[in-house]
């Protein structure tokens, strides 16, 4: 292919120019003025009262891609072992919930959590809460689950597996079974095989998964609110306030944007530095 | 690749199918309750599927949705293939920068890339306002006040659509092994031929991944068609989002209950017929 | 496929074209108003006897609202926003003056609502609901009744109580404990309802600081203690007749939304026919019936009881009509939110951070 086929992605560079760059400079523009129009740097000054913020969400996002990690990638690996047509309905499987609307997903978590929710009531009918406290000598009714951190990490978790889970699957998939099969017959067991030759090779996919989970929830904001309790802030939560909240700031959310989106790309770098030269993280 | 599966390994797939779904299931269940209640129990009823499809700004907002929907993923899907196979043939000097402006949409929250977008509208907005008035003052007869609507929520959603697409077809063209075009044009093929016999077969997969990708970002965003979406129009999302003020109404649970059994039978339909295919031979 | 991937395309080029600029034969109006907050047979209704297209958009918050506005992005005609927020945009010259030739139902307004603080020559509002705020709460679960804000920072109710997430309600109602004004502009003030309200956190009293969430928890009775609007208590109590709603001794907040027609509508003369509609008599006895928050038309609110006797078959709860529609000693002891100064609403959205950072 000659490079004459580079011209197809000119309309498309175009569009990225208008609608991609240019709201860019936007935000930029807005994340350095006042509301008067003159150029401040006021808005990053208060970033320090943030950074509790933005080490919770930080945090929280890493947490939750790491179990997304520890979950996602054996389903991945099991799927593609399974038959051909069961991989297909398995995927569409995976994908499906997140057609169903995001609000009313976290609504139902809400259901399922609550200290008078589902999961307390069956664990109260199946007579959990007597053996324990028959045990222990406790005295609780019920488990609190509900407005807390772990509440708000199951939420990210839930809204974001099958974005861990599809890059995994198709790289492992189109993994080549001879090279398993030559793995195999030098010598090496399921453990080693699995450590040197597919976990290498499934990076790719990794890599991909845990951008398209870490990057959306560390800019969440209605699982905290609904999830948490609306205790704590997270960035998203933060973001949405300037925009949407009780004083209407867009320099000031521009300027959290900005610092948010510049943390997260340099995140990305370093991820793809390790990507054995993958040049950016590779999505399907 | 051996296909023994252990108990083990099907009691955890299962747990995780469990866990994806038990929500789905609680939200079904309740789309059926006769109250507005999420977590009280007051009988069985079907009122709310019927009252779904009395109630206009719902219909109107399903519609508004697929159509948008459909319709990005579609343009993505045809503009996504094609610029991924164009940066695939570009230098790396040059491709680097430009994948990171493609990546964007993606590592920006949500709310900023709406708000962006607002802002560039209207900044649009008002400059046309200028330029159609000065043409008009020629003898044209332009309308000056451009609204927000379904063409602007289609640019919005086409912006964060088309990155998920290039993102799905680049590994794919990679994975591609090259020799293959030198080939089939070594046959007698013209570049075109070559690539839609040989380059399109190989990258498919990628292609049909992206647009399912695409598809689901477009029909739940909210945020972004909230800010794009104008006066006039409405997805399901906003429609939904607006009613978190009093208590979101069981019609909606209705909607994805309806959505859910939809795609769950295209899903037995075709496999069954596929079965039945595989039979035949 | 390939065909209809054209087709498609081009449904999509015609659909483009359609909705930037054409279509303005038909008489249309644009509303923005807060999600199930309108029967909806009203707006078949008024687009069958007028012949205008009615748009009905929602939004979540006040605040939401403002912002879609402020961007420039939005064309509504009439918006539906609360007291403090129409004080807000009639001081940033949001609003335009209405035509009240055009509204002759506006004399059925009771007067009491009329000229209110945030508007006083009423040039700009139509009151479309009314109600105050107040504790929602379960005896059963409480052991006993309430009738003060200390409930909502007392200790004995700690893990109960679910503090409510906007900070104009919650500081206020600190403030009403304290008593001091809602409108209060001096920070000292303020700052020790905040004070109230940190504390009380700290002390685990609050499970967290919710909205609409509260609907769920208050029926299921995961959440014993609340408070809330009036007219979303009779909806919580019909899911759960255990629920009561009082108006602390210490006085509360009583709130009005009222229509509103931006200054650059394009549709203001339709937009003051649909105000004339919503606030004609049949309209609002709808309305209440629907919504269950007290509308402002007097002879509505006066044939409310029998037009509910003559649709539900049962006569109106006595004690439940006084919550929607609280009666005038009630109301005496009920202050209503002005537009405060923007320093002032600087240090509620600063405290507001502080106290979830």
């Amino acid at each position: 292919m000659g490079n004459k086929r580079a011209a197809f992605a000119v309309p498309y560079v175009g569009w990225l120019a208008l609608f991609v760059l240019a709201p860019i400079v936007m935000v930029v523009i807005y994340a350095f003025s006042a509301a008067d129009g003159g150029f401040t740097l006021e808005n990053f000054s208060r970033m320090e009262t943030y950074a509790v913020v933005f080490t919770r969400s930080f945090k929280l996002a890493i947490i939750a891609t790491v179990i997304c990690l520890l979950i996602g990638y054996p389903v991945a690996y099991m799927i593609s072992r399974e038959t051909a047509r069961f991989q297909r309905i398995a995927m569409m499987l995976v994908m499906l919930p997140m057609w169903m609307n995001f609000l009313l997903r976290t609504y139902a978590w809400m259901s399922i959590l609550e200290n008078t929710g589902l999961l307390n009531r069956f664990f109260e009918a199946i007579g959990l809460f007597q053996l324990i406290n028959s045990i222990f000598g406790t005295n609780i009714e019920y488990f609190r689950m509900i407005n807390t951190q772990g509440a708000v990490v199951l939420g990210m978790v839930y809204n974001y597996l099958p974005f861990m889970i599809l890059p995994i699957y198709s790289v492992i998939e189109k993994l080549d079974v001879s090279l398993i099969e030559a793995a195999r017959d030098l010598g090496a067991n399921s453990a080693g095989v699995f450590r040197k030759v597919i976990f290498p090779l499934s990076l790719p996919g990794v890599l991909s998964g845990v951008t398209m989970v870490f990057v959306p929830s560390v800019s969440t904001f209605a699982i905290s609110k609904l999830l948490g309790g609306n205790n704590e802030l997270l960035l998203g939560d933060l973001i949405e306030q300037q925009f949407l909240g009780t004083a209407y700031n867009p320099y000031l959310g521009s300027a959290i944007a900005l610092v948010m989106m510049v943390i997260v790309v340099v995140c990305m770098a370093v991820m793809n530095f390790f990507g054995e030269g993958e040049e950016q993280a590779v999505m399907l | 690749m051996t296909k023994k599966t252990s108990k083990l390994n099907q009691f955890f797939m299962a747990l995780v199918f469990l866990f994806l779904y038990a929500p789905i299931f609680v939200l079904i269940a309740f789309s059926f309750n006769d109250s507005k209640s999420r977590t009280v129990w007051q009988g069985f009823t079907l009122d709310w599927y019927v009252e779904l499809f009395r109630d206009r700004e719902i219909t109107s907002a399903i519609g508004t949705t697929l159509l948008v929907s459909l319709l990005a993923t579609a343009i993505a899907t045809v503009v996504g293939t094609l610029a991924a196979v164009g940066f695939f043939n570009m230098k790396k000097r040059i491709r680097r920068p430009l994948m990171t402006v493609n990546n964007i949409p993606m590592t920006n929250a949500d709310i900023v890339t709406g708000v962006s977008l607002c802002l560039l509208f209207v900044a649009f907005f008002g400059v046309w306002k200028d330029f159609a008035g000065w043409l008009n003052s020629m003898g044209f007869q332009l309308p000056t006040r451009l609204h927000m609507g379904f063409a602007t929520l289609l640019i919005a959603h086409l912006t964060f659509d088309i990155p998920y697409v290039i993102l799905s077809v680049m590994p794919k063209l990679r994975q591609m092994d090259k020799n293959l075009i030198n080939a089939a044009q070594d046959l007698g093929c013209t570049w075109m031929q070559a690539f839609w016999k040989v380059v399109l077969p190989e990258i498919r997969q990628g292609i049909v991944s992206g647009a399912l990708i695409a598809f689901t970002m477009s029909v739940d965003d909210f945020v972004i068609s909230y800010f794009t979406a104008g006066a006039t129009t409405s997805t399901l999302a906003m429609v939904v989002y607006g009613m978190t003020k009093r208590r979101i109404s069981p019609k909606i649970n209705a909607v994805s209950s309806l959505l859910f059994v939809v795609v769950l039978t295209l899903l037995v339909i075709v496999n069954v017929r596929e079965a039945k295919q595989e039979q035949k031979k | 496929m390939k065909k209809l991937f054209v087709l498609i395309l081009a449904l999509a080029l015609t659909l483009t074209a359609c909705s930037s600029g054409g279509g303005n034969e038909d008489r249309v109006v644009n509303v923005c108003g807060w999600g199930e907050n309108i029967d909806p047979d009203l707006i078949e209704q008024f687009q069958k006897e007028t012949g205008i297209t009615v748009n009905y958009q929602t939004a979540e918050s006040n605040e939401t609202m403002y912002a879609i506005i402020k961007q420039g992005g939005s064309d509504y005609d009439v918006i539906v926003p609360s007291d403090y927020m129409i004080g807000q945009m009639i001081a940033e010259d949001m609003l335009a003056e209405l035509d009240f030739s055009l509204i002759p139902n506006y004399e059925k307004i009771d007067s009491q609502y009329k000229n209110l603080s945030f508007d006083p020559d009423n040039k700009y509002s139509v009151p479309y609901t009314w109600g105050t705020l107040g504790i929602i709460y379960n005896p059963t679960l409480v052991g006993g009744e309430i009738d003060s804000w200390s409930a909502l920072f007392d200790t004995k109710y700690a893990g109960q109580v679910g503090m409510i997430g906007n900070p104009r309600d919650a500081i206020g109602a600190a403030l009403l404990y304290l008593g001091y004004s809602v409108n209060t502009t001096d920070e000292a003030e303020i700052r020790e309802a905040y004070k109230l309200i940190a504390d009380a956190r700290d002390a685990g009293v609050y499970q967290g600081f919710f909205m609409d969430e509260l609907y769920d928890k208050m029926e299921a009775g995961e959440t014993a203690i609340c408070t809330y609007y009036a007219g979303d208590f009779l909806s919580m109590h019909s899911n759960n007749s255990d629920l009561q709603f009082v108006v602390p001794k210490e006085g509360s907040n009583w709130f009005v939304d009222a229509m509103c027609v931006l200054k650059d509508a394009e549709h203001k003369t339709e937009a003051m026919e649909w105000i004339n509609f919503i606030c004609s008599t049949e309209a609002c006895l709808a309305n209440m019936d629907y919504i269950w928050y007290a509308s402002p038309n007097a002879e509505a609110l006066e044939k409310y009881p029998a037009y509910y006797e003559e649709n539900n078959g049962e006569s109106l709860d006595e004690e439940l009509f006084q919550v929607m529609a609280a009666p005038k000693e009630v109301l005496e002891n009920c202050e209503a939110y002005l537009n405060l100064p923007s320093e002032t609403l600087q240090l509620y959205t600063d405290l507001w951070v502080d106290l979830r950072i």
